[in-house]
């Protein structure tokens, strides 16, 4: 066995995350687009394509987010020290946001007739939380967190004054309206609703330029902020080669009106070319420079009873997995809204 | 470096915290089997009442599970925020059953949202209810294993710790720690039973409100007898505990049952209040019961505090909480069996106003219970966060904005508690049984 256990380790959780930010673009951008609608009288094309593809799947969302970090701790203890120590008012208010968003919806859904203020919250809260959550991205590029008697500190100033900051922060809300527009449409074009379709066909289109411009943005940014890990993404840019053409397949087949579903399979091989291309580049650092895989790792008992766990774990899920979408989001009868549901 | 007021805040943070948790986290543990079982009896007996008993706690599960689920992400993201300097440690030998929690409500997660969905979808009701196992299954699994991190909080084992360093980390036998058995069968059998009289406590109070519809009387006698026979097994794991805590974390024991020097044939002293100069007042004391407890036999001898340093003894008002634990567990069992018994002989008193409105208290004073049972289980531990290995004050933040957490996660509790009591009252009050049943077309000749 050549493979680091810390190697497996952070792919797996990498994979974890890669999954949540796609899953939660979704939804985040599901609900930033019904809020839309509702305050634009666009409601009604919307709101039904939305709903169905968001009740079932909202609490698997929030379950991956969760298995990424207590996965983190599990892996890498030492992380704990270090971001929790530090991040202690950007994670509470993004799980503020995710505690309004989850209960809100849970209660609308199930609770009462819909409410314009909630379904304003919850789509406000959709591009916020994105928002916070990307700092920790930036916060693992180095720069933000110095030591003081032995502990981290987050130094504010230098973080929201740093034009880094902001690109990252851009550049998740528009990914996260982009992806979500690109998947829709594909779900709205499969349940045969022709205006919604249209109408999200749009969206994609205009959110897929700020996401290619911020994406290169940041990458240039690096360059200042933190030269050595741009010399690593330089390294592999192989990775963001492939991650720009597929980007170009996604935007023209959308723009042809073809193949939403081909449009949303080079989606997501872009994203996950750029999301791994961006983590191997970060190798080894978990947080530039006081921390690398390596020495915050846990014991060796500890990791593979971790990886036995995982792996008994997906031969339990993916099968489950497997059948809620077969039932949900690719069961014809339940798209289309025509098969009899009741909650 | 310890920073003494990150630590008090990290402290009210985090009880604060789980006091809210643990609510919806018990109705979210026993709700689903309850539903089994309403479920079940439905479909063996052809009986429409309860089937639909089945579906209308299912639709109030869904808004407990949503505030669980929100919380319990919150609670988990707070442990490392809060507790930084504990996690790194604990996390080297407890990752594993954490970690494993994730995997059991991922797994009830997903079988839910099915369950949810599918109710009018299968020609074989057998088939939808088969959904629900992986639903209970999975809510317990949750439980087991979050309770298997706090008992190795209470008894760690598994590692050795050389200079600070952990070393031999054994994870498996960290989770089998001693105090893993007592504890995850009693707060599993806390779990049904609360859930049990929660339910019983709703049905009671439309009963005692004008609705005089079989459906109450047969949710109130189901509930009722469930809620019995998971109040006989926490009666035992309860006792269990009492003897295991005798063995392994006897200043907690001795704390609680204000138990100063170490005696044979040791009293119990039940109730009672403690006067400025730590003398006790009021109490009943029970010649032997406490040797009995502890060590099952009247002449056993109990470690008293006068064996341990001054800065180890927990506090010693945990004793109230413990007596508001057993006080609800007797009282509960009284009323249970005096319900049963009664519907047996046909006696009419448990059909009293009175008598209900003990059932309907019965529901609140097991949830005071629950929270009673963990403030003593955790203030009993401290000083310790990690019992003789690390401090609380040790494995705190040092972040100096905890305090402004405190106030924002207060507002959010505030604005998660009153809302789903809102939603929950308004979703029944609105579609009440009668109209559902004739709705349905099911009502059977009551
Ligand atoms: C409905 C709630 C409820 C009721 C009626 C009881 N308990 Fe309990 N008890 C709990 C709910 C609970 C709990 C919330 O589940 C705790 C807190 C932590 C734990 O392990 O379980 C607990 C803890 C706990 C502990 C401390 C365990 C430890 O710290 O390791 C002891 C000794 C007992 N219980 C004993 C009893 C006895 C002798 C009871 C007899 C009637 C009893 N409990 C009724
Ligand atoms: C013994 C006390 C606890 C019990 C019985 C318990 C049980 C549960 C249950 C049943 C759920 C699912 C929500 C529902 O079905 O209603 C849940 C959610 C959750 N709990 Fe707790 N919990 C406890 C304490 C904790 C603690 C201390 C943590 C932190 C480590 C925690 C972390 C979580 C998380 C992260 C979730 C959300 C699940 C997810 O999104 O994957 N719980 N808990
Ligand atoms: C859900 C039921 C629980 C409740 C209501 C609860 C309540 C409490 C309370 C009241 C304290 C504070 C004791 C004091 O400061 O005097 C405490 C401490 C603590 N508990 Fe628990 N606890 C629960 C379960 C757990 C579990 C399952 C874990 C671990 C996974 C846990 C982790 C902690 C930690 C880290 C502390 C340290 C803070 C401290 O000691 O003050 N708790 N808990």
């Amino acid at each position: 066995m050549s493979v680091d256990l810390e190697i497996i380790g952070i792919v797996v959780l990498w994979t974890f995350l890669f999954g949540y930010i796609l899953i939660a673009s979704i939804d985040f951008g599901a609900g930033f687009f019904n809020a839309y609608g509702l305050f634009t009288n666009r409601q009604h094309i919307l709101t039904k394509i939305i709903q169905r593809y968001l009740s079932p799947v909202w609490e698997v969302t929030n379950v991956f987010l969760v298995f990424f970090f207590v996965g983190v701790v599990g892996f890498f203890p030492s992380t704990a020290f270090y971001y929790g120590t530090t991040l202690l008012v950007p994670v509470s208010i993004a799980i503020l946001l995710l505690a309004i968003r989850g209960s809100y919806y849970a209660f609308e859904t199930y609770g009462s007739r819909s409410h314009k203020g909630y379904a304003f919250m919850y789509g406000l809260s959709g591009l916020l939380l994105p928002a916070a959550l990307s700092i920790v991205l930036t916060i693992s590029e180095g720069g933000f967190v110095f030591m003081q008697n032995g502990n981290p500190v987050l130094d504010y100033w230098a973080l929201f004054s740093s034009p880094l900051t902001w690109s990252i922060v851009v550049l998740s809300v528009s990914a996260v309206l982009y992806i979500s527009a690109v998947f829709l449409t594909w779900y709205a074009n499969k349940a045969n609703d022709k205006p919604a379709t249209a109408l999200l066909r749009r969206y994609a289109l205009i959110w897929a330029l700020p996401t290619i411009i911020t994406a290169g943005g940041i990458i240039y940014e690096l360059r200042f902020h933190n030269p050595e890990h741009y010399e690593r993404l330089l390294g592999l840019g192989w990775m963001f080669l492939i991650s720009g053409v597929l980007f170009v397949g996604t935007v023209w087949l959308v723009w042809r009106r073809k193949n939403y579903g081909v449009a949303f399979v080079l989606l997501f091989g872009q994203f996950a070319f750029a999301f791994y291309g961006y983590g191997i580049s970060h190798y080894p650092y978990l947080l530039y420079p006081h921390l690398t895989l390596y020495d915050s790792f846990t014991n060796e008992a500890m990791a593979i009873a971790l990886i036995i766990a995982f792996i008994a774990g997906l031969a339990l899920l993916i099968p489950s997995l497997y059948l809620i979408l077969r039932l949900f989001l690719f069961n014809k009868e339940y798209v289309s809204g025509k098969s009899k549901q009741e909650h | 470096m310890i920073n003494e007021e990150a630590v008090y805040y990290s402290r009210i943070l985090t009880e604060v915290t789980l006091s809210f948790h643990i609510i919806y986290a018990t109705i979210g543990v026993g709700v689903p089997l309850l539903i089994m079982i309403a479920h079940w009896v439905g479909i063996r007996k052809n009986d429409n009442h309860y089937i639909l008993l089945a579906r209308r706690w299912t639709r109030g599960y869904v808004i407990t599970v949503a505030v669980g689920v929100v919380t319990g992400t919150t609670i988990g993201l707070q442990l490392s925020l809060l507790w930084p300097n504990f996690m790194e440690l604990a996390g080297n030998i407890i990752a594993l059953p954490m970690f494993m929690e994730t995997f059991a409500f991922f797994f009830e997660a997903i079988f839910l949202g099915i369950y949810l969905y599918t109710w009018d979808r299968f020609e074989n009701q057998y088939k939808h209810l088969l959904l629900l196992i992986p639903v209970a299954i999975g809510a317990s699994f949750s439980a087991v294993f979050i309770t298997i991190v706090n008992s190795f909080m209470n008894a760690p084992q598994g590692f050795d710790l050389v200079n600070g360093e952990i070393v031999n980390a054994n994870p498996i036998l960290a989770m089998f720690n001693p105090a893993m058995p007592t504890k995850v069968s009693h707060v599993v059998g806390t779990a049904y039973m609360t859930s049990a009289f929660v339910l019983a406590s709703i049905a009671a109070f439309r009963l005692i409100k004008g609705s005089n519809h079989i459906y109450h009387k047969k949710a109130l006698l189901l509930t009722m007898k469930v809620g019995f026979v998971f109040t006989v097994t926490i009666l035992i794991t309860g006792d269990l505990s009492g003897k295991y805590l005798a063995e392994y974390q006897p200043e907690k024991l001795a704390a609680a049952e204000w138990h100063f020097e170490t005696t044979e044939s040791a009293e119990l002293i039940l109730l009672g209040v403690m006067n400025d100069e730590g003398e006790v007042k009021y109490a009943l004391r029970i010649p032997y019961a406490l040797s009995i407890l502890a060590h099952g036999s009247p002449t056993a001898e109990v470690i008293g505090l006068d064996q341990f340093a001054e800065d180890e003894i927990p506090p010693l008002s945990i004793h109230y909480l413990f007596n508001i634990m057993v006080g609800v567990g007797m009282l509960m069992i009284t009323i249970s069996i005096l319900f049963i018994f009664s519907k047996y002989r046909g006696w009419s008193f448990v059909d009293t106003k009175l008598f209900r409105w003990l059932i309907v208290l019965g529901g609140p004073l097991t949830i005071i219970a629950i929270e009673a049972g963990w403030w003593l289980a955790e203030v009993g531990r401290q000083p310790w966060v990690l019992r003789g290995i690390m401090r609380t004050a040790e494995g705190a933040t040092t972040n100096n904005d905890v305090d402004l957490m405190l106030i924002l996660f207060c507002g959010l509790y505030v604005i998660l508690g009153i809302g789903s009591i809102v939603i929950l009252t308004r979703m029944f009050r609105k579609n009440p049984v009668e109209r559902e049943l004739a709705e349905r077309k099911g009502d059977v000749p009551s």
